[in-house]
């Protein structure tokens, strides 16, 4: 009823093939976009936009990344972490190198680096699959941190062994480092993740992305039918950690502000691959409903207990979070394997057909 | 299909109710200074951060039962659990600085690498209080940036120092092997550039342990390197779980205690203690009192511990790591007199606070006054000097408990302060434009 697609005729091939055929989807990309263009910059504190907003499109966008390869070309990586290392470090690396040029356009292009390296990791996945494709990222995840604490020309022989984001203007706003606000840096995040999210969800639906899902759900008939199973994994494992790469520099620039080795560890791989899971493999949406879980959740739960004049010690509250987080992500597991993205495809059946379910 | 429904709802509460916390979180009091206090209780180096945590927290909230505050205003306090995680941190950061903090003690060299920059723009000191960012100590490049009392490198030449006294002088330092285990990051990084300088001066050879984080409870294949090179000295720069695990593995290869010196972030009690009777002769550096025979730790026991307002066991006052908070926070109360007393004004900004901080005089008449006799070398901060390079002695691990066995020992300024000022250049120049010292000197 609510989600009625009757009467919604397609009547040329222009309107065959839109990324969204239904009205209903149409005015919902709509109204979250106005969500996140107008209402949230105008109503939002400095801590929701910093805090939460932020790390939630950077998380989002990397769990795109990965999505791209583990959700719909099916090749099984831990290396997420450390390839969003990858882009942060030669974005660092290039507004040193070049202060005048736009950081923006220096994150976009960090992305090239992070996607030659991992086609580099993705070779073996030529060979191997599953987890043992998930054993040689794993090496790229250990080998590139390394790389990060012991190569000190990646941190410009910085004492600390951190790469610290400078100040740096782009269209006569300060768009990185202390003084940037967190307005300008929202703006900037959400552009980048809604525009590589517009342009995957294209290229999903493209002659690349079903050869993708080709290879996933069986490459020996896809190699059959005349997919070239060289290119088109190495293909995924670049455009996978493209995304990934940008994600990890926007990370650094414009939400931490400094990185250590460590913030691009193994726990981060695991992270995103949280996202990926719980969001559900191959859904765009869900990697949105993924990093949500995983990032907004446990900030919202450790303000509850303090907003309903439960005095509990810092601590107590984290633990306690720890806890609910983890029986939710069981529970969910339980209920719906296949994570948020099939839990809302269920609810728009249920629309489809409301008031009259069979 | 009810069960989701009502879980739904009852998510929706939840974020409802989440929200109007966070509306409310901007409002701040009007008659009290804010402390917000970064402390870790859970993750891997809760081990070392509890006792810190509660040291800094039982201090401040004696001042507050026993004066009712400082200057008449009491302070509120408000713990952020940040598990050692720089994302946390500056969550944590984002979540307190509205709401009129005066001071961040991050006590995690990643987290206050993240708040440097941003302390100036927030106008919000930070106290690093002998860690973080050693360059910080260059007052005129960080105006707003603490780490009194000393920074690693001065830490650093304490330490050959006093190998070189062991010696019979830094002169016979020459051939000798002085291994340096340490956390693979930057908090253990830092003091190699010094060391280097160092070894190169006295003629000694550095072999370097670097222990991964990932690898602090598994440092058996640097140890079976030790035992290869079998070092003179050994000293450690680590924290949390890798301190113990290094002193078990030693005591495993019987490498000799008493050569064995670890940083003052070495020196708690539960690291040496796991190490059992072995671990009798393991030295530490240290700057905050060894033990509890002071007053204000007197003070602290009866109007806090003994009254239910702690979480500390009444048993580990006066532990190295408890102690030390002790101290961070003695600095921070007497930063807030220092700023009431230069502006008249009783509840304070950050950035009278910072001017408090730049101002502090920590002499030993008023450590007496504080109860606190004893318990630190005293303090002076100056514009040029946020570290102040102070003495630091050398306590021994008894079987149970701690013993001062040496005197102050003071650092090598004239070796480290170049450094400093070179490495502070470098960090401006780095992260050009760095913003100037705007911030006029109190004194």
């Amino acid at each position: 009823m609510f989600y009625r697609e009757a009467g919604q005729f397609k009547t040329s091939y222009k309107a065959d093939q839109a990324l969204m055929p239904i009205l209903q989807d149409r005015v919902g990309l709509l109204v979250i976009l106005a969500i996140a263009f107008v209402v949230i910059p105008v109503f939002a504190n400095d801590f929701f936009l910093t805090s939460i907003m932020i790390p939630f499109l950077v998380f989002s966008l990397a769990a795109i990344g990965l999505n791209v390869l583990t959700g719909f070309c099916g090749q099984l990586s831990l290396g997420t972490g450390a390839f969003m290392g990858v882009g942060a470090y030669t974005a660092y690396k290039l507004t040193t190198i070049f202060p005048d040029a736009n950081v923006i356009v220096m994150v976009l292009l960090s992305g090239v680096f992070s996607a030659a390296i991992g086609a580099i990791f993705g070779l073996p996945s030529l060979r191997i699959k599953g987890l043992y494709l998930a054993v040689t990222t794993l090496a790229a995840q250990f080998f590139l941190e390394w790389c990060f604490i012991r190569i000190g020309w990646l941190y410009n022989y910085n004492a600390s062994g951190a790469i610290e984001i400078p100040h740096r203007e782009a269209f006569g706003l300060v768009v990185s480092g202390a003084e940037a606000t967190p307005i300008v840096r929202y703006f900037i995040v959400l552009c980048i993740t809604a525009g590589i999210a517009f342009l995957m969800a294209n290229v999903l639906r493209g002659r690349i992305g079903r050869s993708w899902m080709m290879i996933r759900d069986m490459d020996i008939a896809a190699e059959l039918m005349g997919i070239r199973p060289l290119q088109t994994k190495l293909l995924a494992f670049a455009v996978s950690s493209y995304i990934c790469g940008v994600a990890g520099a926007m990370m650094v620039f414009f939400w931490l502000n400094a990185a250590e080795p460590s913030s691009y560890s193994i726990a981060l791989s695991f992270q995103i691959l949280f996202m990926v899971i719980l969001g559900g493999l191959g859904s765009l949406g869900g990697a949105f409903m993924g990093a949500a879980f995983i990032w907004i959740l446990p900030v919202f739960l450790k303000f509850i207990p303090g907003t309903i004049g439960i005095d509990l010690a810092a601590e107590t509250v984290e633990h306690v979070t720890f806890m609910i987080v983890g029986a939710l992500i069981i529970f969910f597991l339980i209920v719906e394997p296949h994570g948020f993205a099939r839990l809302w495809q269920i609810a728009k059946q249920k629309l489809r057909v409301w008031p009259f379910p069979y | 299909m009810k069960s989701i429904k009502q879980l739904a709802l009852g998510t929706a509460v939840a974020v409802g109710v989440a929200f109007s916390g966070l509306a409310t979180t901007a409002a701040q009091a009007e008659d009290s200074n804010y402390v917000p206090l970064l402390t870790y209780r859970t993750g891997p180096f809760a081990a070392s951060g509890i006792h810190i945590a509660n040291g800094m927290h039982d201090y401040l909230k004696m001042l507050n039962e026993r004066d009712g505050g400082i200057g008449g205003v009491k302070l509120e306090l408000e713990e952020c659990e940040t598990g050692y995680n720089a994302q946390k941190g500056v969550e944590c950061y984002e979540a307190t600085k509205g709401k009129g903090a005066l001071v961040y003690n991050p006590y995690s060299t990643g987290i206050t690498l993240q708040l440097i920059p941003k302390a100036s723009v927030d106008k919000i000191p930070v106290l690093s209080m002998g860690y973080g960012l050693s360059a910080a100590a260059v007052g005129s490049v960080f105006p707003w940036v603490f780490n009194v009392p000393d920074t690693y490198w001065d830490g650093a030449s304490v330490v050959i120092k006093y190998i070189g006294e062991q010696e019979g002088g830094l002169d016979n330092l020459k051939g000798k092997k002085i291994g340096y285990i340490f956390l693979d990051a930057g908090y253990g990084r830092e003091p190699i550039p010094l060391l280097e300088q160092l070894a190169e001066k006295y003629g000694f050879e550095l072999l370097q342990y670097p222990v991964g984080v990932k690898e602090m409870q598994n440092q058996s294949s640097q140890w079976l390197n030790v035992r290869r090179d079998r070092p003179d000295y050994m000293v450690m720069w680590g924290w949390g779980a890798m301190n113990p695990t290094a002193i078990k593995e030693a005591v495993k290869i019987r490498f000799p205690m008493d050569k064995f010196i670890g940083v003052w972030w070495s020196a708690g009690d539960d690291d040496a203690a796991a190490g059992g009777d072995g671990a009798k002769g393991y030295k530490a550096m240290n700057f905050s009192g060894v033990g509890s025979d002071f007053p204000a730790l007197d003070d602290i026991k009866k109007h806090v511990v003994d009254a239910g307002l702690s979480s500390t066991d009444a048993e580990t006052i006066g532990g190295t790591l408890y102690n030390r908070g002790v101290l961070n926070s003695v600095i921070i109360a007497e930063g807030i007199r220092t700023a009431q007393e230069l502006t008249g004004k009783k509840v304070i900004t950050g950035e009278d606070m910072r001017m408090g901080l730049e101002a502090l005089d920590l002499d030993e008449a008023r450590l007496k006054e504080l109860g606190l006799s004893g318990f630190a070398h005293p303090m002076k901060v100056t514009c040029e000097d946020h570290a102040g390079s102070h003495p630091v002695f050398i306590q021994e691990w008894d079987g149970s408990q701690w013993r001062q066995v040496s005197g102050w020992i003071e650092p090598m300024t004239d070796v480290v302060r170049p450094l400093l000022e070179a490495a502070a250049a470098d960090y401006a120049e780095k992260n050009a434009p760095w913003p100037a010292r705007t911030e006029p000197c109190p004194n």
